[in-house]
């Protein structure tokens, strides 16, 4: 099946057997390997993605659900310039990442939460992020990034 | 905060500097092994046995190799000759252990559900994971041995050529007798039993390997998801019969390990040999139910602690015995876990009387292997949850039976009576600083205020002090215990012709930062900024020699060959300065890059000139070697040993047995630190997991053997919203073992974690007369308890 959707900014159109899901149409037919395959079972949350500025495990979709849509990927976040995003910036600072592979996802993840809920209190952060499973931080520092971005944005 | 001095008085050690690995991990640039692009790889998919025990009478792969795509399938019997030796175990414990042929695919039976059956090689992903489903396999099944006790009993033996489920008995027990007589005159014992569940290790990245040959002269490169990318060389060099030289192991970015790639697995066996006999690109990443399976577990013991006490409840003698879970094979290091824990079931008490037995068994079950403090976590649980129990016999305080036993401070380096010495430790220092950061008198007068209320939540607080052995390891220690390998690490500091510097090392990080952390003690060294320094590592064509990362070494062995290293090229730097400015070496100073002449600092010679000099060799010191650069294999006199104070506070839920962790706060001593950011992320992560021990994970098994915590829906990794913020103290003893003074804080926060929170756990309901729970305490665990107490 032929699929149209935008990502970061650019129009791509592949055609795709009809069980492709959204995260394999990003990663094997448009090559943007840095939104990550963490589990099978929608629990993990390193896949996340923006379908149309919203968070969504893009192992829940399939690639002909997401036609027509605009998604942004770990790669279309930093500004065209390279400048990161403040949740990038946050995550560095705050050192809210280790190995990393969880990372694109929770970044995904925080970004779309900050939008619902721009001022969090970090018990409400602790429940935004349940989606999204991380095995080195115990969160602390993701948990402080995700505040620290918020300040930064208030500001 | 402490810092080293240094020559050039920098200090950049004991800053929080940002991670340089952090940018191309936070734009998606950064690259797994599932993410390389390799034109013309084939995709390899394993078929795994659905059942825990079985003889395999026939399999049929003619349907499955007629699918669209399917490139091949082969069976045990087709692949026998493609493999030189059986996967390897490279820890053969005692000299009779017995250790079952283990290859990469089950020759005639199944071991237990994940063991590898069949193999597909397809052009894509889905039509190999297709044709698993296009193979035919008759099982004629056999009773599974699942409980350890009942395996113990060899009433039904897995492996019938070795006539046994005992792979070894290990034994320390310096001084019976002594045992013995204190048990005899004992004021108080206690007699504890514990029971270590199995776990899945779940580190985010699920395992995964490409094996690409060379277009011309027998060459492969293996890029593998490994904590082990030299140690995997040497082995698949082994096991699969090509020469090393032929060999180049790359660990790309990798997603985590916590030991559970710390091994050889199957698919990495096959992928290799597939690929030669193939001549094509293979490639092969597991899915997480895959992971559950197949990827090693971790802990899996039963473990029998007895401690004998004088009237003041001084501990005079401890006496352990385990059963440990091996699984149904032992892969790499899976005999050598229980012993890691072997010599630290005394913990941090003086206890002068020691005795250890383990008795390991298989079990139709995955096999167990490392995973995050490995054999410690088991010790610490051990001993500190027998403490609070003899705390409630004597009838004194968790923290008055500790300050009690503690070694100390006047006797480091300290001689253990399990014969270990321990290199530094200040630890009633630690504890009382972290009794006093906690607010124990308040917690306390809250606990008891909600017990008198009748309230439904209780509270309960738990301490935990750990010590551990790690900065794996003196190489003739690791000889005495029969280990296959050497505990050294290798380094080599580079300055190239423009002054850039490469530092080689034989580590290799995966979340941990080395990048960041190797170029500061390399900056704090030579005084240039960090941007000058590029740290190389994970390549076998890079860095070909290496231990790896594991077991909180990296620092303590890796670290100080780099500091080493380093020294050496500023000696030769000097000396090339020293020439050129015609004066002695003993004349100069060096600060911040440049050598200057004592009591003369307009005579200057920069650290890069010496560089360009080096490379020139135009006018060299007679007899030197024309480059600046220098390599170091360090190998350490004496293990490290961090400890630290751990304190949990939950809050249990009376009616539904819920617990809470509301409070959890760590006081470590990892001795120097280097970068506390790191450090405290270390630690953090590694609470976590232990926590998770404690309420969270479990790799369930139904009567049949299969495993039912399979998924990330079932098994139970803690989210955000499981954990509260951790509270982080720190003590400064520095270790004379390494010329960092370090110690490793990779595992503390695993270690003393579990302990800390069951401790807690059993304190909110010991007035009710429950004296353990089982991990994980889930609230039905929790409210059975509580339903069931002798008192209410």
């Amino acid at each position: 099946m032929q699929v149209t959707m935008t990502v970061n900014g650019k129009t791509v159109s592949r055609d795709v057997e009809p069980r492709t899901l959204l995260v394999h149409f990003i990663r094997d037919h448009v090559g943007l390997t840095g939104t990550n395959v963490g589990c099978d079972t929608s629990s993990c949350g390193a896949c996340t993605v923006h379908v149309n500025g919203e968070a969504v495990k893009s192992c829940t979709m399939l690639a002909v659900q997401a036609d027509g849509q605009e998604i942004t990927t770990i790669e279309g976040l930093a500004s065209a310039e390279g400048e990161l995003h403040p949740m990038q910036k946050a995550f560095q600072e705050n050192h809210g990442l280790q190995c990393g592979f969880c990372t694109p996802g929770m970044v995904m993840a925080a970004t779309s939460f900050l939008k619902e809920n721009p001022h969090p209190t970090e018990a409400e952060v602790r429940l935004g992020l349940e989606g999204n499973l991380c095995r080195c931080t115990g969160y602390h520092n993701i948990v402080k990034s995700v505040l620290a971005a918020a300040a930064a944005t208030g500001e | 905060m402490t810092t080293t001095e240094t020559t050039s008085g920098t200090k950049v050690l004991g800053q929080r500097v940002l991670r340089r690995e952090d940018p191309k991990l936070l734009t998606g640039e950064a690259k797994f092994a599932d993410d390389l692009a390799v034109p013309g790889a084939l995709h390899m998919a394993v078929l795994r046995s659905t059942v825990a025990h079985a003889r395999v009478t026939s399999i049929d792969t003619s349907a499955a190799k007629s699918r669209p795509g399917v490139v091949a399938v082969y069976t045990y019997q087709d692949l026998k000759d493609d493999w030189a030796g059986p996967m390897p175990c490279a820890w053969p414990v005692t000299a009779d252990m017995k250790n079952p042929a283990h290859f990469p695919l089950a020759n005639g039976k199944v071991n237990y559900v994940g063991d590898g059956v069949a193999v597909v090689l397809a052009e894509s992903k889905t039509a190999a994971i297709d044709a698993l489903e296009a193979i035919e396999v008759d099982y004629e099944e056999l009773d599974p041995v699942l409980d350890l006790e009942e395996s113990l009993a060899d009433s039904n033996v897995i492996h019938s050529e070795i006539g046994t489920n005992l792979s070894y008995t290990w034994e320390l027990i310096p001084n019976k007798d002594g045992v013995d007589e204190a048990f005899a005159n004992a004021a108080y014992t206690v007699s504890e039993r514990y029971i270590q569940q199995r776990l899945v290790p779940s580190a985010m990245e699920p395992r995964s390997v490409v094996v690409v040959p060379a277009p011309f002269g027998g060459d492969f490169t293996v890029y593998s998801a490994t904590q082990v990318p030299h140690i995997l060389k040497v082995m698949l060099a082994l096991t699969v019969g090509v020469s090393e030289t032929k060999l180049r192991v790359v660990a790309p970015s990798v997603g985590g390990g916590f030991g559970s790639k710390l091994n050889v697995y199957a698919e990495e066996v096959l992928a290799l040999a597939l690929a030669r006999k193939l001549r094509q690109p293979v490639r092969w990443t597991e899915e997480r139910s895959e992971n559950a399976v197949a990827t090693i577990h971790g802990r899996g013991q039963i473990q029998h602690i007895e401690l004998a006490a004088d009237a003041e409840g001084k501990v005079t003698a401890v006496r352990v015995n385990l059963v440990a879970d091996m699984g149904a094979y032992l892969q790499l290091v899976t005999p050598g876990i229980p012993l890691l824990g072997a010599f630290l079931y005394h913990g941090v008490y003086d206890i002068p009387n020691y005795s250890f037995t383990c008795r390991s068994v298989f079990t139709n079950k995955t096999p167990t292997d490392a995973y995050r403090g490995a054999g410690r976590p088991e010790a610490t649980y051990a001993i500190e949850r027998a403490m609070d129990a003899l705390a409630r016999k004597v009838g004194v305080s968790a923290v008055e039976i500790r300050k009690r036993n503690f070694i100390p401070a006047e006797k480091f380096p300290y001689s253990s009576s399990a014969g270990l010495v321990f290199d530094s430790g200040d630890y009633r220092t630690n504890f009382d600083k972290a009794l006093e950061m906690m607010g124990m008198e308040e917690l306390l007068a809250e606990k008891k205020l909600r017990i008198d209320a009748g309230s439904r939540k209780l509270l309960g607080i738990g301490i935990s002090f750990f010590v551990e052995m790690c900065g794996l390891a003196p190489s003739r220690v690791l000889a005495s215990l029969n280990y296959g390998a050497g505990g050294w690490e290798a380094a080599t500091v580079r300055i190239l012709p423009t002054s850039k510097i490469q530092v080689v090392t034989g580590t290799a990080p995966h979340g941990q930062g080395h990048e960041t952390a190797w170029s500061m003690i390399v900056a704090e060294k030579l005084g240039v900024p960090l941007s000058d320094i590029e740290v190389l590592h994970s390549d076998t064509a890079i860095a070909p020699y290496g231990m790896d990362t594991y077991g909180s070494r990296s620092l303590a062995v890796g670290g100080s060959a780099i500091h080493i290293a380093t020294e050496r090229v500023l000696d030769k730097a000097k000396a090339i300065a020293a020439h050129q400015l015609e004066v002695a070496e003993e004349d100069l100073d060096y600060a911040e890059g440049t050598f200057t002449v004592k009591g003369s600092p307009d005579r200057a010679f920069p650290l890069a000139a010496a560089a360009f000099e080096a490379f020139t060799a135009h006018n060299l010191p007679d007899g030197m070697e024309p480059n600046l650069e220098a390599s170091v294999s360090w190998d350490p006199p004496n293990f490290t040993f961090p400890y630290g104070s751990h304190i949990a506070v939950v809050e249990v839920d009376t009616e539904t047995g819920k617990v809470d962790l509301i409070r959890y706060q760590a006081v470590d001593d990892c001795g120097n630190r280097v970068n506390p950011l790191i450090i405290e992320g270390q630690v953090h992560g590694g609470i976590a997991q232990g926590v998770a021990q404690a309420l969270f994970e479990e790799a369930s098994y139904d009567a049949a053997g299969n495993l039912i915590s399979a998924t990330l829906a079932d098994y139970l990794v803690p989210s955000a919203a499981e954990l509260p913020s951790f509270e982080l103290g720190e003590t400064v003893t520095p270790s004379p073992t390494n010329p960092l003074g370090v110690k490793g804080i990779g595992e503390a926060g695993t270690i003393a974690s579990t302990p800390a929170v069951m401790n807690a756990v059993v304190d909110a309901l010991s007035h009710l007369g429950i004296e353990n729970i089982e991990m994980p305490a889930s609230p039905e665990r929790v409210w059975r308890a509580i339903s069931t107490a002798t008192r209410h």
